[in-house]
């Protein structure tokens, strides 16, 4: 026989085994070809013209290197803080869910996991809603005079909200799957409870401790949102000066260097993270998560968690109430609206929503936004699984030269928004006339997450499935087609909500990119912010309630469809 | 009829299959038998058309099918873990080979249920597969298989996650229904029970290459190697050295048990080093009237086990025997085994 057909049989017999049945007829090649060029324009291009820009000896100033090293501390300054204020409520909550069995357990427990998934400016608009200056605490009681919102209290306190779940949930879990015979071991051995405390449950919790405080800080560190719009451009964290740097006071070589800076915080604390998280799995005997739950007995024991389960539902549940409730209310007067004010009830900051007023702040009636941000959500929900598919189809069953493409796919969810925004301004400023540009920014910002969504799935059909199928006769299109398609159904349901979702409430990137006349809900929600007068504030109201209503609904439609056990990231 | 040619197939550089020809005539069954790791799947993923072989080929009825893809085929393929679709139910399951054929409606609806008739599961039509036990599953997967009408049959480890008494009935069974079908069938396992319940024709696959042909029967009695003894477990292997031969054609071998007279197929020089087989089945108390073949054993009992009608007898030495009663642990018994020479 002739080596020639030899070799090119041995080829398609290799690749017969790696890829399904119907994906055999083309190189593999191409699976990756598409997702890895569309993130060599969008995030590795643009992320070489910022490292150029940074390393310009017109950047390295002292001037701006002293500014930078301020508002770095700042940055860690405000993240240990609010990661430490996440810690003091997250650790009591965690012991409460783990240890303690009380009437609507479970719902507290969803009640805590909400804000994490809700956009930055939903829980903003939110926290001033209640707190804020034109909030309900203030308009009902106006002898309270206190200052929230422009305060280092408020960013901190918006911080705990976001991310408290992130403890209840890995030292719970931790606590929840520790053998409550060690304790009573410590104990037989004489231990009294600070020392069963300090010397047998520290000990063993401090992995998830460790893990889940260097998670909330990622967060804190890389939060935008919150501090922009609940403690103004005064608090100037990384984030915050970037945004400034490029639209309020532009000097694109400051924020280029301001987001290199930013990118080797974050990827030096993901880093030690994975460090933590490989390294902490502790042996513990196995046994049933139930053992040792309990309901409260004594009267000292009932009191402390009624107290508790009260402090913890008030805390997560007013400011999501406040939101909404506050979008139906008329406060305060509207701007330039003289005489009587009808103070109550009102639907207006909706229905003012469909106007198209002069002097407003956009030139087309403010419910345009929400058009814009289904639209961009669309287009990110399509983009992102034309370009998720074949990468998940290719990381279920990688390659080694593949294995080695994954942290590169994952890399746009280690650096910021904001920065992914500069990013775009500088290699495709010439660009940002068109709308276009944002589908693109939050594809690169949701590709990961539905990557993450269809891979287990693609990974769970056997190929043995698909060679039954082809053996009863189906041909390549029909394998798809009848096996495939319909198993992947959920999980593809799933990804493309989770694109939605991401596209909705993204902001630091539309912030800097978004055109004047195409806004966003979270940009337009910026936007009546910053502005004077009742009518204003209820509009944003109005609209982070529309969003934070889509937002729930795309969450529970997830949870729907997911795969149980998928999706960690 | 289906012709396997001179098919060879490499894994990760080593030599899997090694030039493998065979043949499967109209209604009969053949086993693949082998270790794990033979690359009896292979050869069966390359009859199937999932896998391409690096040269030979795979004819049907003379035509060369190269280049005829897995769905064109016609061979239906049994896997080992039924490979059901999760998402359909029974009846949609056993009915997505004659879609794929666009076969008429009322055609589909009478071919699935004389399918599910054919394995005993008339009435499942409406279940979830997800909710099948593990032998429902196999007979699902297997009417799926049969409503086709392929023009072979294939096996992969069919029974192999199932449990003894369940693998029986269903072997039994199946040999029924490719009896009465005619279809010709490739039956992959690793079990030599279940091979030798089926096949009409056993084939042993080792170091890429068919070791041993032939029935059941004639497998059984001759192994031919000292291999395919091990392999079937038919005995105890040792090693010996021809010494001569007797006056009645016997081959005088010496081995670590004592010095035994043979039969042998093959002609043999004096040193030459054969393997013999000694068939424990065979060993009966020395005291009774000696037989062809027939050699005396010394040995101290070390283990007794009891096996249904008889007694297993493990000795000092390390051989062991099957005796009708049993020993005391410790006594020294002398016991007459049939001796036989492997080639």
């Amino acid at each position: 026989m002739e080596t020639g057909k030899h070799t090119s049989q041995r080829r398609r017999a290799f690749l017969s085994t790696s890829v399904p049945v119907y994906l055999s007829a083309f190189p593999r090649v191409f699976l990756w070809l598409i997702p890895l060029s569309f993130l060599l324009l969008a995030f590795f291009y643009p992320l070489s013209r910022i490292l150029g820009l940074t390393f310009d000896p017109g950047t390295l100033t002292s001037e701006n290197l002293h500014l930078a090293s301020d508002v770095l501390l700042f940055t860690f300054y405000q993240a240990a803080l609010s990661t430490l204020l996440t810690l003091l409520l997250g650790f009591p909550s965690a012991y409460l869910f783990a240890r303690y069995d009380f009437p609507g357990k479970s719902l507290l427990r969803a009640l805590t996991a909400v804000p994490f998934m809700l956009p930055t400016v939903v829980v903003a608009a939110g926290f001033s809603a209640l707190l804020g200056p034109r909030g309900l605490v203030h308009t009902l009681f106006p002898l309270s005079s206190f200052n929230f919102t422009g305060t280092l209290t408020a960013i901190l306190i918006a911080h705990v909200f976001y991310n408290t779940t992130i403890i209840l949930r890995v030292v719970g879990n931790a606590l929840s799957s520790l053998d409550p015979k060690l304790e009573a071991a410590a104990r037989s051995l004489g231990a009294d409870s600070f020392h069963v405390w300090w010397n047998v449950i520290l000990p063993i919790l401090r992995p998830a401790i460790l893990a889940s405080s260097l998670l909330v800080f990622l967060f804190d560190f890389t939060s935008f949102g919150v501090i922009l719009l609940l403690g103004g451009s005064q608090f100037a964290t990384l984030e915050v000066e970037i945004y400034l740097r490029v639209l309020r006071l532009p000097n694109l070589p400051l924020a280029a260097l301001l987001s290199v800076i930013q990118l080797v915080c974050t990827l030096i604390i993901s880093l030690i993270y994975t460090r933590v998280v490989t390294r902490s799995t502790i042996q513990t005997a196995p046994r049933s998560a139930a053992s040792n739950i309990r309901k409260p007995k004594t009267l000292r024991e009932k009191i402390l968690i009624t107290a508790f389960v009260f402090l913890l539902s008030s805390f997560f549940l007013f400011p999501l109430v406040s939101l909404p409730l506050r979008s139906f209310f008329r406060l305060e007067a509207d701007r330039g609206q003289r005489g009587e004010v009808q103070y109550g009830f009102t639907t207006d900051y909706y229905t003012e929503l469909f106007v198209n007023r002069r002097g407003s702040v956009f030139y087309v009636p403010p419910i345009r936004a929400t058009a814009n941000s289904l639209g961009y959500a669309g287009a990110t929900v399509i983009l992102s699984l034309l370009l998720g598919f074949p990468a998940a189809f290719a990381l279920a069953k990688p390659t080694r030269l593949e294995r080695i493409l994954d942290p590169l796919i994952m890399l746009p969810l280690g650096s910021s928004a904001v920065m992914l925004g500069l990013g775009f301004i500088i290699s495709y400023g010439a660009w940002l006339v068109s709308p276009m540009l944002v589908p693109f920014a939050h594809t690169l910002v949701a590709l990961p997450f539905v990557i993450r969504s269809l891979q287990p799935a693609i990974a769970s059909i056997p190929e043995r499935l698909r060679q039954a199928a082809s053996s009863l006769g189906a041909s390549p299109l029909e394998v798809w087609k009848n096996i495939d398609l319909p198993i992947l159904r959920r999980a593809t349901l799933a990804a493309a909500t989770f694109a939605f979702t991401i596209s909705l409430g993204e902001f630091g990137a539309t912030l800097l990119i978004s055109r004047p006349e195409y806004p966003t809900i979270p940009v337009a929600i910026e936007r009546f912010l910053s502005q004077p007068g009742g009518l204003n504030y209820g509009q944003a109201m109005a609209m982070a309630t529309i969003l934070m209503l889509l937002t729930i609904l795309s969450i529970l439609l997830i949870e729907k469809f997911r795969i149980p056990g998928s999706g960690e990231f | 009829m289906l012709e396997v040619h001179h098919i060879f197939k490499t894994y990760e550089g080593k030599p899997l299959l090694n030039d493998v020809s065979f043949a499967v005539p109209e209604g009969e069954t053949i086993c693949l038998l082998g270790a794990s790791g033979s690359g009896k799947s292979t050869l069966l993923r390359i009859i199937a058309g999932l896998e391409e072989p690096e040269s030979g080929f795979i004819s049907f009825n003379g035509r060369d099918l190269t280049s005829t893809p897995a769905h064109l085929r016609d061979f239906g393929l049994v896997f080992q873990d039924y490979a059901l679709f999760p998402h359909l139910n029974v009846n949609e399951n056993v009915a997505f080979g004659l879609k794929m054929r666009k076969l008429p409606q009322g055609e589909i609806a009478e071919r699935v249920a004389n399918s599910l008739a054919l394995v005993n599961l008339s009435g499942f039509e409406r279940r979830r597969v997800t909710e099948l036990s593990g032998g429902e599953q196999q007979r699902v997967a297997l009417a799926r298989a049969l409503a086709t009408r392929p023009r072979l049959l294939m096996f992969d480890e069919p029974l192999g996650a199932l449990d003894r008494t369940l693998r029986e009935d269903l072997l039994n069974e199946l040999r029924m229904i490719l009896h009465r079908t005619n279809i010709p069938a490739i039956y992959v396992t690793h079990d030599q029970e279940e091979a030798f319940a089926i096949a009409d024709r056993v084939l042993i696959l080792h170091d890429g290459g068919i070791v041993r042909e032939g029935t059941p029967a004639d497998v059984w009695a001759n192994p031919e190697s000292a291999f395919v003894a091990g392999f079937l477990g038919l005995g105890n292997l040792i090693r010996g050295e021809v010494r001569g031969k007797t006056k009645e054609d016997m081959w005088k071998v010496e081995s670590d048990f004592g010095v035994f007279e043979v039969g042998c197929a093959h002609e043999h020089q004096k040193g030459e080093k054969v393997h013999l087989l000694a068939r424990p089945l065979s060993a009966e108390k020395a005291a009774e009237e000696r037989r062809n073949g027939a050699n005396p054993i010394n040995g101290v009992v070390e283990d007794v086990v009891f096996q249904q009608d008889r007694f297993k007898v493990t000795l000092d030495n390390g051989l062991y025997i099957y005796l009708p009663e049993a020993p005391k642990v410790g006594e020294k018994i002398e016991v007459r085994v049939k001796v036989e020479c492997l080639a």
